[in-house]
């Protein structure tokens, strides 16, 4: 293969990926406010095209078309290029993200990742982590004290749940002996019974609720809490920006639904007579919907009960998973 | 006696690098390289593309209200979202970037852990111990008590 | 928590309803004018209300107003006099206490170190009518702007004065000392934030200035009087009947409750009451609006914490009676359905099947609601023990309604000072025992169960007859006598243009409204017209100690506080 084939069949692949993530992103705004309504007895949209469709679009319009302000007291450089950097991170993590199995489209063989690579774990949580500085560039730079408080909250859940990330993922890998998530996938292949959520489930739920926590939904969604901080780090911004944390925002929840059927639920192997590519779709909507039913059942919690929880219940028991595992292992 | 075993440890996790090398993995090659510089160019050109739209909408510079910062109401206020703020916060980042460099240390650790055997799990241990005696020490001084 | 306890009320003989050593050791220095009032000079003033609250139990301070007695008809000794409204801790007796005061010098000893919420009703006091008060710790404007100029309660303000105010009060006059009192000499560590008055959270708008250190909360002052809109002047200038659609804007959850308290105030001076079926009437609707009061105010909090399905559960069934309400009174909100001596009109046919409906949404709703949040760790963790008023705090601030409950103490009205025949209706008393944020929720929980059961008992009892006070004097004749003869013309027409006499009178009443109780103290002069209304919102108390309650906790915790205190700005800056 010729590297200028190469190049045409990345960029190709990374353009889909960013396409389909953020349509998807944008679609699941449409998901979160229909099924929350049918939970919460009403109807949710249903004005702009049939069942309220075309919402989205309509939705689309208004943030492209806003005005844009920037509050006359902030730092204006960072307060401009804060909002890039959520969407940014969360698409360049995709890069290493195995979506789907092989397929062959016209006689050509398609890997469904952009860059295959042996620490794909790694690479996704680390260019994942990153998206952290929009919250804190943005809250820091706007020079509103809703906003500051909204970043120092920032630091604390998204920072203190890293580490819980962390150490969650080690068990399964100590297991597995790689880093690359399609060497995770290719352990499950053993049909359901070899999902990892069976053998890890200590850090399944572990990095389940550090995935509520990263990507700040409820019962974790401290960081922009309208009862508490008005809007968090994203209280003076309105428009396109704040639909940049938007994006983010969901395409993070994808990316983190990924994560979690790849590592835990056996990813992209088929399930009985299920071919690979649409368990793998069914296992990311389950995870979806799991985020948005919390959100519909459960009051969030205190920054200090958030602390806790995560400094004196999480860590430990993630530290014991890591023991037994190896005490298991060898 | 932490800093000691900094040095113990790091000297060991060199073995562990020059082994993870010594594996023959032909998936670490420029092409991720390029891979990825390519999705990170268009990651962020998406977004700024998203921005650019501003310019479709109506634009009214220079109203001094509207640009206000948004204090619940009050215009005038005391202080602004600058001043000093509470050392709690620091004191938590900087906990994290303690243990999260530890985090790292326990990577290639739990990839070849079949490998390295029992000497592996004694070490790595050890390590964790540590690890969890700071924790412990970080719930002593109260350093993560909130109020 | 759960527990609710029954209390009988006890039935005292005349005797004992005196504040015995009040008066053995002031025997010579007062005298009672005609309203059952004390009238104590003004030197004596401290000395009378601690003794009345030492020695005779009077430890729950109502209300503190003043009357401008400039355009009274009658001789009064000196144009301004005070009014204390106490009432003893067994929760039967209420006294008052006037004072005249010098013409020359508008000043009295403060009592702000007996009673906490003296502290903000004198402030109401001095920002109204100008009286000063002595050594009060910070005598500033408390309703009205602080660029205001004048008085407005005094009867030469003239009302048609515009004023135009810009300036936003800082409020550190009042967050400096303190912080010093804290230890903080210097605030440059802290950060100072100010919650309200347009934050989501700040329910209808009311400022709270928050000394932060992180997100705790070190110091806090609050400001209200952003919903002031002059009601009690209003009332001034209008016929009673034409004051009840000011009172819907009160609580305007409730409005009903609000129409009931003054209307019932009312008929109390009038020396009427009103016919057996619309004391049932005013039970049932009553009931029913501070089931949709409680919903309200649940449901907010329940938003605040982020627990946001619990919206929809409680305000679909709040939604129910709404309708009902309107098929009714034809208002969704401001009902406007009393009059004075009775009600706008009976009951439509098919009431009981809505009623019925509208109870069994309820039920479901909370029922929904709770097995939401009942068995929640997050719930629990996030109310308990969090706000709490101590139950000898919560009588010393002159709370009342669900928020005393839930500090333990089991005073109702309804209970102690039966109207409308609560005492044949067989409900209990729902209770707390911490007096936390999580007892004020579940105690409101247990209110909507016990007002069902007494709108199901009233439901039954309803007698058939009128719902008008058969007296020319008070109620509109029907529409068959106005269109017919001419006495019943002339009646409508000076009913309408000069409105119900009222004997002249000082009178205070109050009933139990949705957050404790809703008092009217109301002097007539035998017009048509009041000459001074006073009302005693009950979530004024509740705000005063607001800002005490919050300080240690955090901003998490100081919107949950705020949320189940239940203010109302309507009735609040009034």
């Amino acid at each position: 293969m010729g590297e200028m084939a190469i190049v045409i069949e990345t960029v190709i692949k990374a353009i889909t990926v960013l396409a389909v993530v953020a349509g998807m992103a944008a679609f699941a705004t449409y998901i979160e406010r229909k099924v929350l309504a049918f939970m919460q007895r009403r109807l949710g949209p249903m004005h702009v095209g049939p069942h309220g469709i075309l919402q989205l679009a309509a939705d689309g319009i208004k943030l492209f078309t806003k005005e844009d302000i920037v509050p006359q007291n902030s730092i204006k450089p960072i307060f401009k290029i804060a909002p890039v950097i959520a969407p940014a991170s969360a698409f360049t993590a995709m890069a290493a993200v195995p979506f789907f199995p092989e397929f062959t489209l016209f006689g050509y063989t398609v890997h469904p990742i952009i860059a295959d690579i042996n620490v794909g774990i790694l690479f996704v949580m680390g260019v994942a982590s990153v998206g952290m500085y929009a919250p804190l560039l943005a809250g820091m730079s706007s020079v509103n004290k809703w906003a500051l408080l909204g970043a120092a909250r920032t630091v604390i859940q998204l920072l203190s749940f890293e580490v819980v990330t962390g150490l969650s993922i080690l068990a399964p890998l100590m297991m597995i002996g790689s880093l690359s998530l399609i060497d995770i996938n290719d352990y499950q292949m053993g049909g359901v019974g070899s999902w990892l959520a069976w053998k890890q489930p200590l850090a399944f739920v572990l990095f389940m609720i550090a995935g509520f926590a990263e990507t700040n939904r409820t019962p974790f969604d401290l960081i922009e809490v309208e009862s508490e901080v008005v809007s968090g780090y994203a209280t003076d911004y309105s428009g396109m920006r704040w639909g940049l944390f938007f994006v983010g925002e969901y395409a993070n929840m994808i990316t983190v639904s990924f994560l979690v059927s790849i590592i835990f639920l056996g990813g992209y192997n088929p399930i009985w007579f299920i071919p690979g590519g649409l368990a793998i779709l069914l296992k990311i909507s389950f995870f979806i919907f799991l985020f948005l039913w919390v959100r519909a059942a459960w009051p969030h919690v205190r920054p200090d009960q958030l602390m806790w929880l995560c400094w004196k219940v999480l860590m430990p028991l993630a530290l014991l998973n890591i023991l037994l595992t190896g005490i298991v292992l060898i | 006696m932490k800093l000691f075993f900094f040095t113990f440890v790091s000297s060991n996790l060199r073995y562990y690098i020059q082994h993870l090398k010594r594996r023959e993995d032909p998936r670490v090659s420029l092409e991720f390289v390029l891979a990825a510089s390519i999705t990170f160019i268009l990651a962020i050109l998406l977004p700024t593309i998203f921005l650019l739209t501003k310019n479709l909408g109506p634009n009214t510079k220079g109203n001094r209200a509207k640009n206000l910062a948004y204090e619940s109401g009050v215009s005038k206020s005391f202080g602004d979202g600058q001043g000093k703020f509470n050392v709690k916060f620091y004191l938590v980042a900087i906990i994290f970037v303690l243990f999260d460099v530890e985090i790292i240390f326990l990577f290639p650790w739990a990839v070849n852990v079949r490998e390295l055997g029992w000497f592996g799990i004694f070490e790595m241990f050890t390590f964790m111990f540590l690890l969890a005696s700071g924790l412990i020490y970080i719930y002593k001084i109260k350093a993560l008590k909130w109020q | 928590m759960k527990a609710s306890s029954k209390i009988v009320p006890q039935k005292i003989s005349k005797a004992d309803s005196m504040p015995k050593h009040f008066e053995a050791s002031f025997a010579n220095r007062f005298s009672k004018d005609e309203n059952n009032q004390y009238i104590i000079a003004q030197q004596y003033i401290i000395e009378a209300i601690t003794c009345l609250q030492i020695e005779d139990n009077f430890s729950i301070l109502l209300d503190i107003t003043a009357i401008d007695y400039l355009t009274c008809k009658h001789e009064c000794p000196s144009r301004f006099a005070l009014v204390y409204i106490l009432r003893d801790t067994s929760f039967l007796q209420t006294v008052r206490i006037k004072t005249y005061l010098h013409d020359a010098k508008l000043e009295i000893q403060s009592i702000s170190s007996l009673f906490a919420i003296a502290n903000w009703a004198e402030r109401e006091v001095w920002d109204q009518y100008g009286i000063c008060f002595t050594n009060h710790p910070n005598l500033k404007r408390m309703l009205n702007h602080k660029e205001f100029i004048g008085h407005p309660l005094r009867k030469d303000y003239p009302i048609t004065q515009g004023q135009f105010c810009t300036k936003t009060d800082d409020l550190m006059d009042e967050m400096i000392p303190k912080l010093e009192n804290k230890g903080f000499t210097s605030h440059e560590d802290l950060m100072f934030l100010n919650l309200g008055p347009a934050h989501p959270a700040s329910h209808g708008t009311i400022r709270t200035f928050c000394a932060l250190e992180g997100e705790t909360i070190i110091s806090a002052v609050a400001e209200i009087g952003y919903l002031h809109r002059g009601f009690e002047k209003s009332c001034e200038n209008h016929t009673y009947n034409q004051i009840i659609p000011y009172t819907d804007r009160l609580n305007y959850c409730s409005a009903i409750l609000n129409n009931i308290a003054f209307a019932h105030t009312v008929e109390g001076m009038l020396g009427v009451s009103v016919p057996q079926r619309a004391q049932f009437i005013r039970v049932l609707i009553g009931e029913l609006s501070r089931i949709i009061d409680h919903l309200v105010c649940l449901a907010a909090n329940l938003v605040d914490m982020g627990a946001l399905t619990n919206y929809w559960y409680l305000f679909n069934p709040r939604e129910a009676v709404y309708d009902l309400l309107s098929k009714l009174t034809g208002a969704r909100l401001t009902n406007s359905y009393m009059r004075i001596g009775g009600m706008a009109h009976d009951l439509y046919d098919g009431f009981n099947e809505d009623l019925q409906e509208c109870i069994k949404q309820i039920q479901n709703g909370v029922a929904d609601t709770l097995s939401l949040i009942e068995h929640n760790r997050i719930f629990h963790d996030r109310t308990q023990d969090v706000g709490v008023i101590k139950a000898e705090k919560a009588l010393n601030l002159g709370l009342s309604g669900p928020n005393l409950r839930a500090s333990g103490i089991a005073y109702d009205i309804r209970k102690t000072a039966p109207y409308y025949n609560y005492e044949s209706f067989d409900f209990d008393i729902a209770i707390g025992s911490v007096g936390d944020v999580y007892d004020r929720m579940m105690v409101r929980f247990e209110e909507i169960r016990q007002s069902i059961r007494i709108i199901n008992q009233a439901m039954k009892q309803i007698p058939q007859g009128p719902i008008l006070v058969a007296d020319n004097a008070i109620s509109l004749p029907d529409k068959k006598d106005v269109y017919g003869n001419i006495e019943g013309l002339m009646n409508q027409f000076k009913l309408i243009y000069e409105g119900v006499k009222v004997p002249a009178m000082e009178y205070y009443n109050a009933i139990e409204g949705a957050n404790g109780e809703l008092g009217f103290y109301i002097i007539s002069d035998g017009s048509g017209t009041p000459y001074k209304v006073k009302v005693r919102p009950p979530c004024f108390p509740a705000m005063a100690a607001y800002a005490d309650i919050i300080e240690g906790g955090m901003i998490a915790d100081a919107v949950l506080t705020l949320g189940s205190l239940n203010i109302v700005a309507g009735e609040l800056d009034r």
